[in-house]
């Protein structure tokens, strides 16, 4: 009798035993500056927390260029990380290539549909079922202001490009540097992108970097596009070569130039430097209508154990979590991906932001950032960049630059 | 047994490493080979798909770019770097005080990497912090070096820093060599009253053909792999005007995800190495017919 009963026990605990496995995830990531591993450590608290194991697996190199190669060779050896940082077009090409784990079940648990906006619901998904989490938003499409130099020369934030170019010749005119700018290709596509949106709108901007129509891409439109490409270089100094990201910002900063077009993410290096949005500084959507979003998400590849599927389910669900969500993005400078967090410890900038994240997904103007990964693959992109920055530091005309552009995407396909 | 051994031993040591080569050398020089002829993009697939990688290739304006900067760049690294260093060579071969510190001083760039070599110049050739400035700080204020940031010229200035490093090696190279020349014929020649000038142009250079052939081959490769001193100091810029073979094949395979991209153009390097380097081998090889 007694024999009887411990061994029932004993077979209801390796029954059960699975089912109380610990969670484990391992975490393929890049970011590893300061502020970037600050957040991601909020994640790790939390998962702990908990209950779950987590193993850190981070690949350093801006741009994850090197975390790509790593997960290459993960994925070859037929041993997968649990969740990858992936974002974009490319977490679609590693579905097609390796299949992901569906973690719809944690998705409808938790109504993920119901606060994201369409749009960054759709990169979330693969045929139909959800395969990554989206941890923030970025605004890629800002243009951000030395506000003394702008008030000193009697100069309001331009709504269009029109506008930009008569406050960027006075302010030549005073021997400021107009607009700061790196040298690096993908920030010329950074700027280029802006312009299609703000000359095309939403519509053109999504033929054309999106669908690739060819007509679009010729268009005359595109034209105009190139030709405000060539003025811009005009307002940008001359050693810009090779410059970061972060030493443009600084130029703003220092007032050694009024302007620079870059995501939100050049706001992290103003408060960084403790200097206050509206008092110091200005930002405001780039001319035109539109919100370009770049959103950082964690991918879900197949894995075998139960404790590492729960803890890809558990993962997904703290991802979302409205405290992480918060937390997280006011570390890294972005905003969250969810529409209905509060937003008090935010700053004004990231508030705006959030207002016509809302908005614009409402009228179909919230639209993928083709510079930074979002609307294109890998392929597509660099082809569209290659002719980009190829014009922008070159005489090249508009014409040549168009064809060139059009002959690129269909040789990229 | 032990003639057996004695016999054997040279082969079962060189085995391992011969199966290593065979297998991480030309296993995988096959391996691209096969990559390059299929669709493969994030991950590589397997099956043939024809040369549609080569078409791709060879209509991207930028691989054209890059193909003929390896041409300007290495044309014009081979030959002025050989012709500074011969020059270095034949001024330290006069018999100078302070040889050794002199020797030192043009070798000394060898020792430095292509990183730290490309990020100096990067400084030095910056229109706003470098020459320009400086020049124009003593009040030359029209004069303009802005190399770097010009899309025709940036080419060559890759061509300087690619030079500074290397001509001091081909020096010393050409420092042997005319050490190594018989002093008798020297003599005999001076004691006939030609002219220095004419000895070298004559006698000297003409002996140290096999110098000039081992130079080439070593410039040649590090041209053609040329890469992180490309990085460094423009970092395949401004746009992609100073990308090379190397640099494109690095961005296709790495940062946009074409695996198949990136193993044409390593194949088409390949090519291009064999061309320079298949006939050197060919003469190095082939049977003396005068021993």
């Amino acid at each position: 009798m007694y024999m009887k009963s411990v061994l029932a026990a004993s077979t209801a605990l390796m029954v059960a035993a699975p089912a109380f496995a610990e969670p484990a995830a391992e975490v393929l990531h890049w970011w590893t500056s300061g502020s970037e591993a600050k957040s991601i450590a909020v994640l790790q608290e939390e998962f702990k927390e908990n209950g779950g194991t987590w193993t850190d697996m981070p690949v350093a190199g801006g741009g994850g260029d090197a975390a790509m190669t790593a997960l290459r060779a993960r994925v070859l050896s037929g041993n997968a990380p649990t969740a990858v940082q992936l974002k974009g077009p490319a977490i679609q090409e590693w579905y097609e290539e390796t299949g992901l784990a569906d973690i719809s079940a944690v998705a409808e648990e938790n109504g993920w549909a119901d606060v994201l906006p369409d749009a960054i619901a759709d990169h979330m998904k693969c045929e139909g079922k959800w395969c990554a989490a989206p941890v923030n938003v970025h605004r890629v499409n800002w243009i951000w202001g030395n506000k003394q130099i702008l008030d000193e020369q009697g100069i309001e934030m331009p709504t269009t490009w029109d506008e930009f170019n008569a406050a960027a010749e006075t302010l030549k005119e005073a021997g400021i540097t107009p607009l700061a700018h790196g040298g690096q290709a993908w920030q010329d596509a950074t700027v280029f992108e802006t312009v299609v949106l703000g000359l095309g709108g939403p519509e053109f901007y999504k033929a054309a970097l999106i669908d690739l129509d060819p007509e679009a891409l010729k268009s005359d439109r595109m034209k105009e596009v190139f030709d405000e490409m060539r003025i811009l270089r005009g307002y940008v100094d001359d050693n810009f070569s090779g410059r970061d990201w972060n030493l443009a910002t600084a130029m703003v900063m220092n007032g050694e130039a009024a302007f620079q077009i870059m995501g939100d993410w050049a706001k992290g290096e103003f408060l960084a430097a403790d200097k206050v949005p509206g008092t110091d500084f200005v930002c405001a959507p780039t001319p035109g209508d539109g919100y370009l979003y770049n959103v950082d998400s964690f991918a879900f590849f197949e894995v075998d154990g139960q404790d590492k599927q729960d803890g890809q389910a558990l993962l997904a669900k703290l991802i979302m979590g409205p405290n992480f969500q918060k937390v997280f993005n006011l570390n890294k400078g972005s905003i969250p991906a969810r529409t209905d967090v509060a937003l008090d410890d935010f700053d004004d900038c990231a508030k705006a932001s959030y207002d016509d994240m809302q908005a614009d997904s409402a009228d179909g103007s919230l639209l993928p950032s083709y510079a930074h990964g979002m609307a294109l693959r890998g392929a597509q992109a660099g082809a569209i960049t290659d002719v980009v920055t190829a014009h922008f530091n070159s005489d090249m005309s508009s014409e040549d630059a168009v064809q060139q552009l059009a002959d690129a995407v269909a040789a990229s396909m | 047994m032990m003639e057996w051994l004695e016999r054997n031993v040279p082969k079962l040591v060189l085995a391992p490493s011969f199966v290593a080569i065979l297998i991480f050398v030309y296993g995988f020089i096959g391996w691209t080979a096969w990559i390059s002829l299929t669709k493969s993009k994030l991950m590589p697939r397997y099956e043939i798909d024809g040369i549609g990688q080569y078409t791709r290739l060879f209509s991207a304006p930028r691989w054209d770019v890059a193909m003929n900067n390896l041409f300007v760049f290495g044309a014009l690294f081979i030959i002025i770097s050989i012709v500074i260093g011969l020059m270095l060579a034949i001024f330290l071969d006069q018999k100078i005080r302070a040889e050794g510190v002199l020797r030192t001083i043009y070798l000394y760039p060898m020792a430095l990497s292509l990183i730290v070599t490309g990020t100096a110049w990067k400084w030095i050739l910056n229109p706003g912090l470098g020459i320009q400035n400086m020049v124009r700080g003593w009040g030359f204020e029209n004069f303009t070096f802005d190399w770097l940031i010009q899309p025709k010229m940036a080419i060559y200035t890759i061509v300087i820093a690619a030079i500074w490093q290397a001509s001091g090696f081909v020096m010393a190279l050409f420092l042997a060599g005319l050490r190594s020349v018989d002093t008798e014929i020297i003599r005999a020649a001076q004691v006939d009253g030609i002219p220095t000038h004419r000895i070298y142009s004559a006698i000297i250079i003409p002996t140290m053909a096999p110098i000039f052939l081992s130079a080439f081959i070593v410039l040649a490769h590090l041209a053609i792999k040329a890469f992180d001193l490309v990085i460094a100091l423009t970092n395949g810029g401004p746009g992609y005007a100073t990308d090379l073979p190397a640099t494109y094949m690095y961005a296709m395979a790495f940062s946009r995800g074409d695996l198949g991209q990136a193993a044409a153009s390593a194949m088409v390097m390949m090519a291009v190495i064999f061309a320079i380097v298949v006939p050197y081998l060919y003469s190095e090889l082939r049977p003396r017919r005068d021993h």
